[in-house]
């Protein structure tokens, strides 16, 4: 169990307008206890403290999960993403506490803030101080090492076809995302903070990157029916 | 640098899902509801149109339902 203070929370730990209290009928009495305990008008402190302890275990778990990628991290930097991932989330649960509509279990809802804080650091941790390539060299994709899947005769013309459209047809912008993120495997976290915007933001330019090369795709006749990637 | 070599695979990342999806906000918006929804049996794609096509464009959001889902159902021992 953590010693460390927990983090500053100001502007977050008054409880929230009435007004804005999402209803609690239909819930499960674990969560309703987690609602009056965190919007108690008395002193919230040990409640928040069992909040923040919820969502330490929820970071470890995630920490846990990813740590085989990173053998050369030290437990105790481990132990320190999974701290602030913690500390973070508990920031962000209070403040969106007002928009708990009750769908799903309190705790279920607040440990996704944990392992979304976490697996964010993780993934920052994993390209600190590695170079982006943002300006990725198009002709060169869809080249094999391995001869017997190199432009299998049928594949071919549409995977040139495909270059051809990313090099022609998409916006710098939309072309060194769609590189960086489905090519060259950056973490769309990474990406995003290099670049100074969110995730949502990143994954519409994508998306929108993606919709344009199967709408050309197909009116040059092209089938874009394939398997999903694994 | 992960590249991919496999031009096969490389083309599917590229192009992304075929299927309709949702972004990354609302993704994690309905996150938790969904993965209950899974637990139970129930069929969570029929409630929440998009996720699943959002999880195969998008391995950030994928690897943290995956996350969650197992968070919740080993129903850690907390
Ligand atoms: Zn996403």
């Amino acid at each position: 169990m953590s010693t460390r203070p927990l983090p500053t929370l100001e502007g977050v730990t008054s409880p929230p307008h009435a007004g804005a209290r999402a209803p609690t009928t239909g819930l499960d009495p674990e969560s309703r206890e987690w609602l009056r305990c965190l919007r108690a008008d008395g002193d919230r402190d040990p409640c928040i403290a069992r909040l923040h302890h919820l969502l330490l275990r929820a970071a470890r778990f995630e920490v846990a999960r990813r740590k085989a990628s990173f053998a050369y991290l030290r437990g105790d930097d481990l132990d320190d993403i999974a701290q602030h991932a913690a500390d973070d989330a508990l920031v962000s649960v209070l403040r969106r506490l007002p928009d708990f509509r009750g769908d799903s279990r309190f705790t279920t809802w607040a440990y996704k803030f944990a392992l979304l804080e976490a697996s964010v650091k993780l993934r920052k941790r994993s390209w600190q101080g590695r170079e982006l390539p943002l300006e990725p060299d198009v002709w060169s994709l869809f080249a094999s090492d391995d001869p017997s899947l190199s432009d299998a005769a049928e594949q071919a013309e549409l995977l040139s076809a495909v270059r051809r459209l990313i090099a022609e047809e998409l916006t710098p912008h939309q072309r060194s995302v769609l590189i960086a993120l489905a090519v060259n495997g950056v973490p769309i976290d990474v990406l995003a903070a290099r670049l100074n915007t969110t995730r949502g933001a990143l994954y519409k330019t994508l998306h929108d990157a993606r919709r344009k090369l199967r709408a050309r795709l197909e009116q040059q006749g092209f089938s874009t029916q394939m398997e999903d990637a694994t | 640098m992960t590249e991919r070599r496999d031009p096969h695979d490389q083309l599917a990342h590229v192009l992304g899902p075929s299927a309709p999806e949702v972004g990354c906000d609302a993704c994690f918006e309905q996150l938790d509801r969904y993965v209950e929804l899974e637990l139970a049996g129930i069929d969570a794609d029929a409630s929440f149109p998009g996720l699943r096509a959002h999880f195969a464009g998008c391995p950030a959001c994928r690897e943290e339902h995956d996350s969650l889902l197992a968070l919740i159902s080993g129903d850690a021992p907390f």
